[in-house]
């Protein structure tokens, strides 16, 4: 539980450690913004911004919305008063825990699908 | 879609976490108790952590041993042993790394329709167990977000609003 908490603010400091990234968080803490808005005030390729609001978004800082073909960034929900609630913490480490089982049930599905097919020819 | 997981405070003592898979008993018991599976999914691919090994002795007195940490000087461990094994429906075993306080983990495999309820339960010897549990994560959290919540206000970014 601790050590999970602590990946997480890993996470937040790793996001923060980028001058662009604290660029685009201070910017959206004025107004939300596309990623294509982003890319030219910071002169940067949208590849390259699509990038930096991956690793905000990974962190929980940032939050995106994909409306029409238009991307829109605004800052992530989280406040102290969620983040101490250890309960839904707790909750989201099982939930992302079990995402991944979810990956390795698909997986050995398709390896009995496979294996009952040999069996059979 | 994905299934909903669940947590909830059964009781002063009681953790309960659920969750549905889409795959048969078997299959999601055999993700549960085999190392080389087990390993791909218990660390989440958001966290940047390192499960350096997972030994398990899955049979009744058998032990687990889980070590975590890139650093071999520093190494996180979680062990205990297994109390029941009952093949694809229920296993019981005991989180013994922190010492009497530890709390007894049950997990059951409920199949229907080719779909598996999974019901984790942990029960801590004591309220004030489960508490110190919940609060010793609370407070790291609570210190080191008002850290990161400094650094923001530092940056001028308002948060949550």
């Amino acid at each position: 539980m601790v050590q999970y908490l602590r990946a997480r603010l890993d996470a937040s400091f790793a996001a923060l450690s980028d001058a662009t990234r604290r660029g685009v968080l201070e910017q959206l803490g004025r107004s939300d913004a596309s990623i294509t808005d982003l890319a030219e005030k910071f002169h940067m390729t949208l590849t390259g911004m699509k990038k930096h609001g991956g690793v905000l978004e990974q962190s929980g800082l940032v939050t995106t919305e994909k409306l029409g073909r238009v991307r829109t960034c605004k800052l992530g929900p989280r406040r102290l008063e969620e983040e101490t609630s250890w309960l839904e913490r707790y909750r989201q480490l099982w939930d992302a825990r079990f995402d991944g089982l979810d990956q390795v049930v698909e997986e050995l599905k398709r390896k009995e699908r496979v294996d009952g097919r040999k069996k059979r020819e | 879609m994905k299934n909903r997981t669940t947590v909830e405070r059964k009781s002063e003592r009681e953790l309960v976490v659920t969750r549905t898979f889409n795959g048969p008993a078997r299959i999601v018991f055999e993700a549960w108790t085999k190392p080389e599976l087990f390993k791909q999914w218990w660390v989440p691919k958001s966290m940047d952590m390192f499960l350096r090994s997972c030994e398990m002795d899955v049979r009744v007195g058998g032990r687990y041993r889980l070590v975590f940490g890139h650093d071999a000087s520093n190494p996180a461990e979680f062990f205990g042993r297994y109390i029941e094994v009952t093949p694809h429906s229920r296993l019981v075993w005991t989180n013994e790394e922190g010492g009497d306080g530890g709390p007894v983990t049950t997990l059951t495999f409920e199949e229907k329709g080719g779909k598996t309820l999974l019901v984790l339960h942990e029960l801590y010897p004591s309220k004030k167990a489960l508490d110190a549990a919940g609060t010793g994560a609370a407070d790291v959290m609570k210190e080191t977000f008002e850290q990161l919540d400094e650094l923001l206000v530092a940056l001028g970014a308002s948060v949550g609003r």
